[in-house]
Order: structure tokens, then sequence, then C-alpha cells
């Protein structure tokens, strides 16, 4: 039983405690490599799939697992950084980096505020982080590199429905991993 | 200062992480990599997602195979003889096809053309993607060990795919064509128009560059212009789907892409492209009239009458105020009917080919082997021009010195049998009102202005020190 518990700073949920999960190494390691790695593949296959953002998904499981912030901006961060490199030529490295790192930041700070564990909760904070994911995005490429991509409201809100169902399913999964 | 530092400490390890990373991107924006360059965390990364992908993929298709190859059979022979069928009709069409072949070929040797070949490919699987929705490069299983480079075409049999635009020992990075980054240079094979193919944010694909005065309609096929130096010329792009007014004087033309850039799985990456002159030294000795001859259709024989009513019994097509054409020389039949038919080549470049509308260039007509010729060399003629099979733009009279200048082994009766499906309804006189004129009416040989011999028409007789010959 690895599961520690910590004291809540805030009265955000019912419960005076909540948990915090730890992971074996293996799990931790494999885990963001296979996510990037589906990412990558299913799309040869199911056109739509680039819509879904399984990294991003990853980064917010672990961190709000984990609820500590410097772990979850630390594997935001790496799992990010390794999305960028299979981007194209024109995809400088650390986008997505950027991106993924402040979501496990939040997601961590938010997941030591209130209960993250069941659907509904999961179904929004999926469906807020994807879509702060995909502004952060915007604003680096548009910013920061002065890069020309569009931004539309409809289809972020779409990608974002699908991910926060697809979310539920995959943290179903992942929820396996966790030690306790 | 102690408590400040544990107070923000999660705050300034993520501003720690952010700034390396903005210098990070700082530095690239600064410094791009270098054409053929890779960063070696790239290189780090697809080497460790690569071996994943290429065990899955080569699982898929071992199981793929063993259902569809050995247990899946269903339709099999029904399939089979539709592609029998099938494969009958391609010989005719390649009978076709090759008449027109060589005839491309005698011209592209008279105007010292280079012919580009593609020499050799390598197959390689499709094996990821970027996994994400802002760009849309893609993976293949085959890298440097298999000699694939950067810039090198990629390519399917239904057309276009991207180029390579990175390498890594045992993959590769395509960017294909709807990719923002992309562009291709294409001609519009209607119009001879020529434009660069850009990929849109949403993976659509559109011809820019072209003039909005333009006309370009939707269903015109999109073939490689060769400019860009990276893909073969004529090889299938797309066809136009939507034309409408774009940015700053020029059309927005979408492209459908041939190629079904969203479900690839197999391609072909050009590895060698070589260029050489077109070898004719099998096709036999070479005129200019023999090329008018050949671009010509000839019409089905139609029973001549005399005045009395009856019908003349002389071979070939009658050529102006009744005269056979076989019966006349070569040269001075194809003079009369280029100087007395509207519808010669040089006459239905100048007007341009009826129903279709389109403009046509000066230097079209004043080309005087004929249109193919002009749109090879980047001049843009007329639709009905450039296909040989057009009835608009043909000539009895013609037709005749046709058969009369054909070389040994050329035979007319071939001609007419394989143009006449492409010739239709317009081949006979009763469907065009053009070609209805156009057959052999006496008073078509006065030199009026309408009919008056163009310039660098056919020559009237064959050239005695002609090289080719």
């Amino acid at each position: 039983m690895t599961t520690r518990a910590m004291q809540f700073r805030g009265s955000l949920t019912s419960r005076e405690q909540v948990a915090v999960y730890e992971f074996a190494w293996p799990v931790v390691i494999l885990v963001p490599l296979a996510a990037v790695a589906i990412q990558a593949f299913l799309p040869v296959r199911v056109r739509f799939l680039p819509i879904l953002d399984l990294p991003m998904m990853v980064v917010i499981f672990f961190a709000v697992a984990r609820r500590n912030p410097i772990s979850g901006c630390i594997t935001g961060a790496i799992i990010g950084l390794l999305q960028d490199t299979l981007a194209g030529p024109a995809h400088p490295i650390g986008m997505y980096g950027i991106a993924d790192t402040i979501i496990g930041f939040a997601a961590s700070s938010l997941g030591v505020k209130i209960d993250v564990e069941n659907p509904g909760t999961r179904f929004l904070i999926t469906y807020i982080f994807f879509v702060a994911h995909q502004g952060i995005y915007f604003g680096v490429a548009h910013g920061l590199l002065r890069q020309s991509i569009q931004w539309s409201w409809s289809q972020v809100a779409l990608s974002a429905l699908a991910n926060a169902v697809v979310g539920i399913v995959v943290y179903g999964f992942l929820d396996r991993f966790k030690r306790r | 200062m102690e408590t400040i530092l544990g107070r923000f400490r999660n705050l300034i390890v993520l501003a720690a992480i952010l700034f390396a990373q903005i210098v990070g991107l700082a530095v690239q924006v600064k410094r791009p990599a270098q054409q053929g360059d890779t960063r070696l965390i790239r290189v780090w990364a697809v080497g460790a997602i690569t071996p994943f992908e290429k065990g899955v993929v080569n699982t898929q298709k071992f199981f793929y195979n063993t259902w569809h190859n050995y247990i899946y059979l269903r339709g099999v022979r029904r399939e089979n003889r539709e592609l029998r069928a099938e494969l009958d009709r391609m010989k005719l069409e390649q009978v076709r096809l090759k008449e027109d072949a060589e005839m491309a070929r005698r011209i592209q040797s008279l105007l010292a053309f280079k012919e580009q070949h593609i020499d050799s490919t390598v197959a390689a699987q499709v094996i990821g993607t970027s996994g994400s929705d802002q760009s849309r490069v893609l993976y293949i299983d085959k890298g440097s060990k298999q000699g694939i480079k950067n810039d090198m075409a990629v390519i399917t049999p239904n057309g276009v795919v991207g180029k390579v635009v990175q390498v890594f020992p045992e993959s590769a990075q395509v960017l294909p064509i709807n990719d923002q980054l992309s562009g291709v240079g294409v001609t519009l094979t209607n119009t001879r128009l020529q434009g660069i193919l850009r990929g849109g944010p949403n993976g659509t694909t559109t011809v820019q560059y072209v003039m909005a005065d333009e006309r370009v309609v939707p269903g015109e096929e999109v073939i490689t212009s060769g400019g860009d130096r990276i893909f073969p010329k004529g090889l299938p792009v797309g066809k136009v789907v939507d034309v409408k007014p774009g940015r700053d004087l020029f059309l927005s033309i979408r492209v459908s892409p041939s190629s079904q850039l969203d479900r690839l799985e197999e391609v072909l990456v050009v590895t060698k492209v070589m260029e050489k002159p077109p070898d004719v030294h099998d096709l036999g000795p070479i005129r200019v009239s023999d090329i008018l001859a050949q671009r010509l259709p000839t019409l089905p024989d139609k029973p001549q009458v005399d005045a009395a009513g009856k019908p003349i019994t002389a071979q070939g097509t009658s050529g102006p105020q009744g005269t056979p054409a076989a019966g006349a020389s070569a040269s001075s039949a194809g003079t009369a009917a280029s100087g007395t038919r509207p519808g010669a080549p040089g006459a239905a470049s100048n007007r341009g080919a009826p129903g279709v509308g389109t403009t046509t260039r000066p230097a079209t007509a004043t080309n005087g082997l004929d249109a193919a010729g002009a749109a090879a060399i980047g001049t843009r003629t007329t639709t009905g021009a450039t296909k040989p099979a057009t009835a608009s733009s043909t000539s009895t009279g013609t037709a005749g010195a046709a058969a009369a200048v054909k070389k040994p082994g050329t035979t007319t009766p071939t001609d007419t049998e394989t143009q006449a499906p492409l010739n239709g309804a317009s081949a006979s006189p009763e469907a065009s009102p053009s070609r209805a004129s156009d057959t052999a009416e006496p008073k078509a040989a006065k030199p009026t202005e309408e009919n008056a011999p163009p310039r660098n028409s056919a020559p009237s007789k064959p050239p005695p020190d002609n090289p080719q010959r």
C-alpha cells in the first residue's frame, strides 16, 4: 500500500483527505511512450483520430493522480517534447512542451484542491484543459512564432467534447496502474 | 529568502521549465535546421517510436493478408471476370494510345525535348503520422539505408503524395501535398494554366497564382508541371472541385487530390528520375506532314458521288473540289487542306475549339506543328486543340493528305478505327455545324479571307534535307 494521504488546503470537497498515488517506473516510462506512439500511428488507419490528444490525457492523469505540481509540469514537459519531436519540420520543438507543461502544472494544482476521481469531474477537467491546451498552443504559435494557424471555436469545442468522452475511458484504464 | 523560495517553489520550477523551452524555441527560430540536417532529439524520438509502429503495421498486415489471401475469397471469380474484361478494354485503348505516344515522341524530338522518366522507385509503407492536427507529415518505413534522400518525390499509382523532408536510418518523414508548408508546381490539363498547389489549414489543397480572368471549370485534371524539380512532369495530382475568386486578382482553385491522402498505406518513393531525349529510332522516318497526318483523325469514308450521282470509287477521302487527295501529292494536298479548311490545325488553333470557349494563345497559332507542341513548351492552348481526337480541328482534306503520306506500317484504317470512339458523335458531319462545313464542298477551295492558309502551316513539301529522314 503505497497510497499516501494529503491534507486538503481548501474545502472544495467533502473529503478531508485525498489519496496521492504512485506508479511503477515501467508504467511511468511506457505509458507516455505508448500514448505518443498510438497518437502517431492510429491516424494512419483512423481518419478522425488527430482530434484526440492522448498524450495530453496522460499528462492530466499523472498530474491529478500524483497531485504534485512539480512532478506534473515535468511530466508534461517530457511528454510534450516527445510529441514535438514527431511533428513536422516546421513544428519547432517546444510548442507542445510548453502547453503540456502548463496543463500538467494546472492539473496537479487542481488535483490538490478537488476530488478528481469521479467521471463527471474527469469529463469536466478534460474538457476545460483541452480548450486551455489548444489556447496555449495557439498563443505560442501565433504570438511567439508568428505562425499563421487558424482558431476555430467550433472545432475546438467538438474536439474537447470528444477528448472528454474518450478521456473517461482512458482514465478508467489507467486507474489499473495505480499502486494500492 | 528561504521561506520565499519554499513558498513559491512550484511556480519557480514552472517558470524555469517554461523559460528553458521558450529559449529553445527562440534558438530554433533563429537558427533553423539546415537542409538535410536533423536535430538529434528528433532522431532519438523517431528511433524509439518507429520500431513499435513497424511491429504493429507488420502484425496487422500479416493477419490481413492471411485473411484475405487464404480465407476470405468471396467474389474472387466474379472479380476475375471483370478484370479480364477490363484488360481487353485496356488493350484496345493501348493501341490507340500507342499511336498518340509515338506522335508525341516525334514532336518532342523535333523540339529537342528531354523526357523525364521515373527510373526507379522504392515501395514503402506508411507507419505513422505526426499525431497532430496542425501538421500532416507521414512516416514511412524506409530510410537512408534503403537509399531514401531528402526531396525525393513520393507517389502512388493514383497520383502525387508529397516529398521526403527528413530521413532517418530506418524511416523517413514525408510532407504531403495537403500540408500547409507544401508547394507543388502544377498544370491544369485542359487550359494548360500553371500554378502552385498549396495545402490549407484544414487539409485542403488549392492551386494559387492563376489569374482571375482565366476560365477554369470544376472537373479539370491537375498534373505536375515539373517546374519544382522534385516531381516529374505529368504525374496526376487531382481534380478541380471548386473555383472562386481569391486574393490579389488570383483565383482560388480547390483541388481534390487523386491520392487518398488520409488513408495511405503503401507509397512509392521516386529514387531516380532520368532525363533523356525521346528515343525515336524505332519509329521510322518523320516529316511534319506525317505528324499532321497522324494528328488529324480521319472521317469514316463516305461514298462520293459525282455530278451525275454515280459513286466515285477512288480510295481515300476527297480533297478540295472533289479531287481524291490520295491521287495528289502529299504536299499539295496538305497545303490545300490547310488553306481551305477552317478546321485545319492552324486555323483551329486560331479560332479555338468550338464549344470549348477557352482562350487561345497566339503562339500556338504560329506554331506550325500542332497544339501539343506549343503546350509542351509552356504556351497555353485551346482545350480542343490539345486533344488529338477532338473533332473540332479536323479537316477532311487534310485527312486525305494524311492518307497519302502515311509512312509504311502506319495504316489509316487503324487510325480511323481507334480514334473513332473518341470522336464520337461529333465525328459525323451532322453532329457539328463546323464539321458539316468541313466536308468536301467545292467552294471551300476559294481563297477567302476566312479560310486563307495560316502562316507556318504544314509545309508544302517534305523537307529534302530533313535530318530525321
